[in-house]
């Protein structure tokens, strides 16, 4: 068969298979699912470069790479640093979070709105927070602290919002049956918040895996940083490409270690109507030390960052605020960041509107692609694109196609998450009433399904732009010679140690972040109808 | 004697008066359904007897120990009370077995024999122990909370519209097990429900909450023949309210001379038939007592609503009586029929 009649066949049988799933008129399909299924191959391009570089390498030099003291170190400070970081995360969220959902905690709008704030502050920058208050602060104890700080709304989110979704007549009927409100919370509500607990763990130890700012200031070594070092040392030799492989496994490890814990079972209220609303538990005077765990955990969270940048702001008086140094990194950080927003809004959208129009087998293989991808550290993707563009394409090495791209690939799931539910919210039935009415398939869909999505499309691309904002480690190693965005400009004055000329960066993120975070907010709230 | 004593209990929400001053009391191993209108503070009352609110006034005494009230307020878990919720209320997390026994201590060493008993008894399969909630029909989720419920052997059950989820035909029964399994255990049972006939069936004492006040209370027969007012009348079933003029034990209304009960008052009041106690024959020009003509026949199956006319000769408007009959035989439109009633007519209070 040759090349072409081997294309026209694999076309073809795309085309049956999408009509027999569909077997309706109306947009081509078939255009959509080839645009999806380019994007899932580009997006599997990480994890084909750590096989065809492992291959590349041969297995001797490989293994000699990959068994040897460092790694063992590495994957013991890994593994230590999620032990001991995911657990009191958990501990601690789903506390603040049956605090603030079911308690009358005084001001408790005031404490689930601080739960979630610490989002606004970029990891790297809490520990910039921490080590400029107490520079003795270092290794796992330190690295464990920062990392709670910074990660435990990604648990807290998600916990509160299944708080608010469970079905108090589950707990009636517990305290009927002679429970008192301790044994109730351990054998109803605790089992019902499982798999957000699952996801929220998930997430957190993602990001302990990928982060790289954090750790390095913190003065403790992990895949990332070491991958780094070995970057910026060696370039791209197989060294820092197989502590890469390792690392893309620890991700691996972890989903799977996610799936079997989450098990099969189903947590969704049975039966029909709506559930009452939950009351509010009266803590009486147990709301004295509920209320001081809140304060202790926002003052540590929100007021460390917040003492160390005003300090520093104080310090630096006006001469730190160099409006062609700092005003040119926002203005840089700005176009990067909206424009790479759009970028991986549109990539996303082929694959969003199938997997609200045309749900399938097919379009669930492509979207594992996304997910898995976007669940990879940036160090990984940054690593996997200079060692493509140096090997196979250089005009595109440190170019901002290549940066782009990065982007795009990091940030797929997230623009996904906002564009399918406002693809969602526009019924097929529109797009059909306006075919019925004269329109072409296309402009049917970008006059009522485009036009109704158009809110949340806005939502997907500033997630992603605000990503990108504070995003680090790919930044730092693909930008082009002369791009400086706000985290790298940041990361380079502290590496200095200047850290009084720092903080109006830190300042800019973190205003920056602020309007991702309340959307973020208000997202978990309107999930559950509030 | 009185087994649950409700005593002037009060409760509101803000400016809403959710219960005002509810009085009831209720014999041991009986059976009582609080029927009202959504909204009729009946489900409050309910959940303030099983613990889950609090009353504003008043108390509550199980077995002559104060539960709520005058300074006493024991929490819900150390009432003992069971209570079947409209969904079941099922633990999604655990089996069927698991939810049934729930309450059970967990290394009881009669706990599997106890289970297999109760799932016996509410006529769940075996098969069914290994499934969750989700996995089973509404029915069975029903039979489950049910089962799970009486593992404690509760002293009284509440049960809150626990059928209303269902499917009418499914209803019936479960409402007979329900019953059969509650007077099997000797429970005291409480049921509430917007559904008058499930109410009238299922008790032996019925409570009429309106607007969070008992409008009355007695047994399903003596609501349900003497209501005391038209709101209750035409709650608990169809009713054919007439106004009429009561003269020494007989009501003069458009239907005739009607019989009414005794120690009625006197004077202008409304009375209320049950279209039970109207019979329509066929008539012919100058038959004995009321005649009308047949307007409208609205087929129903069993039951049809005919609309009967019955022309006055002291007034130009005609009236009109809906009468429900027996689907069969019925006249059709424009027959002259004779109106017969049966049994005396109910006077109501206001």
């Amino acid at each position: 068969m040759s090349a072409t009649a081997f294309h026209v066949e694999s076309i073809s049988a795309l085309r049956r298979l999408v009509v027999a799933a569909r077997g309706r008129a109306g947009v081509p399909y078939l255009w959509v699912t080839i645009l999806a299924a380019l994007v899932s191959l580009l997006s599997l391009m990480p994890l084909g470069f750590i096989a065809w570089i492992t291959v590349q390498t041969g297995w001797e030099t490989a293994s000699k790479l990959i068994f040897r003291a460092r790694v063992g170190d590495l994957m013991i400070n890994t593994a230590l640093l999620e032990l001991c970081t995911i657990p009191l995360t958990i501990v601690l969220s789903v506390a603040l979070a049956w605090l603030t959902e079911r308690t009358d905690l005084p001001g408790v709008r005031l404490w689930a709105w601080l739960a979630v704030a610490p989002l606004a502050v970029p990891a790297f920058v809490h520990s910039y927070a921490w080590i400029s208050l107490f520079p003795g602060l270092h290794g796992l104890p330190g690295g464990v602290l920062v990392s709670v700080l910074a990660y435990f709304p990604f648990l807290y989110l998600p916990v509160a919002a299944q708080l608010r979704r469970l079905d108090p007549a589950i707990e009636d009927a517990a305290a009927s049956l002679g429970l008192n409100p301790w044994q109730v919370f351990f054998r109803t509500i605790l089992p019902q918040l499982r798999l957000a607990i699952c996801g929220g763990s998930l997430l957190v130890g993602l990001h302990l895996l990928a982060e790289y700012g954090l750790y390095v200031m913190i003065r403790f070594d992990t895949f990332s940083t070491a991958i780094v070092d070995q970057f910026q040392s060696a370039f791209n030799g197989p060294a820092a490409n197989m502590l890469a492989g390792v690392l893309v496994s620890c991700c691996l490890l972890l989903l799977g270690i996610e799936l079997i814990v989450r098990g099969g079972e189903r947590y969704a209220r049975v039966g029909s109507g709506a559930a009452r609303p939950a009351d509010r538990r009266r803590l009486g005077f147990m709301a004295v030390p509920a209320l001081a765990l809140n304060i202790v955990t926002m003052a540590l969270a929100i007021g460390v960052p917040f003492v160390t940048l005003t300090r520093w702001l104080y310090i630096g008086g006006a001469e730190i605020w160099r409006i062609d140094l700092v005003g040119s990194a926002f203005g840089q950080t700005i176009v990067l960041a909206v424009a790479g927003g759009v970028m991986a809004t549109i990539t996303a959208a082929p694959m969003a509107w199938l997997s609200v129009r045309a749900p399938g087998r097919l379009q669930r293989i492509f979207e594992a692609c996304h997910y898995y991808v976007g669940s990879l550290p940036g160090v990984v993707v940054a690593l996997a694109l200079v060692t493509i563009t140096v090997r196979l394409i250089l005009p595109l090495y440190q170019t901002f196609a290549t940066l782009f791209l990065a982007y795009v690939l990091l940030f797929l799931p997230r623009a996904m998450v906002g564009l399918r539910t406002s693809i969602a919210q526009a019924p097929v039935e529109l797009e059909r009433a306006a075919m019925a009415l004269g329109r072409t398939p296309f402009q049917a869909v970008r006059q009522t399904t485009m036009r109704l999505a158009a809110p949340g499309v806005a939502a997907s691309t500033a997630l992603v732009a605000l990503g990108i904002t504070n995003e680090l480690t790919a930044t730092l190693m693909l930008s082009p010679t002369g791009v400086e965005t706000l985290a790298t400009k940041f990361w380079s004055l502290t590496s200095e140690i200047d850290y009084v000329a720092a903080a109006p960066y830190a300042v800019m993120m973190v205003i920056l972040s602020l309007p991702l975070t309340f959307l973020l907010y208000i997202q978990s709230r309107r999930a559950v109808g509030q | 004697m009185t087994f649950l004593t409700i005593d002037a209990i009060g409760k509101s929400y803000g400016p809403t008066l959710a219960l005002d001053a509810i009085d009831m009391k209720i014999e041991a191993g009986g059976r009582t359904a609080i029927v009202g209108p959504s909204g009729s503070g009946k489900t409050t009352l309910l959940r303030i007897i099983a613990g889950f609110e609090t009353p504003d006034v008043g108390s509550l005494i199980l077995d002559g120990r104060a539960l709520a009230g005058k300074g006493v307020l024991v929490p819900a878990h150390k009432r003992g009370i069971g209570i079947v919720s409209q969904d079941g209320a099922l633990f999604p997390h655990l089996t069927v077995a698991d939810n049934i026994g729930f309450g059970l201590a967990k290394k009881a060493a009669d706990r599997d024999k106890r289970i297999a008993e109760l799932m016996e008894m509410v006529e769940l399969d075996g098969i069914m122990a290994a499934r969750r909630p989700h996995q089973l029909s509404g029915g069975q989720q029903q039979r489950v909370a049910l089962a799970r419920a009486l593992a404690l052997k509760p002293r009284l059950m509440l049960l809150d519209e626990p059928f209303s989820a269902l499917d009418t035909g499914l209803r019936d029964t479960m409402r007979r097990t329900v019953a059969r399994v509650l007077r099997a255990a000797g429970t005291t049972a409480i049921l509430v429900t917007h559904d008058q006939a499930e109410a009238l069936s299922f008790a032996d004492q019925v409570a009429v909450l309106r607007q969070g006040r008992l409008v009355q209370f007695g047994s399903p027969r003596a609501l349900y023949g003497k209501p005391r007012d038209r709101e209750t009348a035409t709650f608990l079933g169809e009713a054919i309210l007439l106004d009429a003029n009561i003269v020494s034990g007989r009501a003069d209304c458009v239907l005739g001379s009607l019989v009414v009960e005794p120690g009625s008052k006197k004077g202008r009041a409304t009375i209320m038939l049950r279209p039970e106690q109207i019979r329509l024959t066929t008539a012919t020009a100058g038959s004995e007592g009321p005649v009308g003509h047949v307007d409208d026949v609205e087929f129903g199956g069993g039951d049809c609503m005919v609309l009967v006319r019955i022309d006055r000769t002291d007034r130009a408007m005609p009236d009109f009586l809906s009468i429900k009959c027996v689907g069969f035989d019925i006249p059709g439109p424009g027959a002259l029929v004779r109106i017969s009633v049966h049994g005396p007519a109910h006077v109501l209070a206001d």
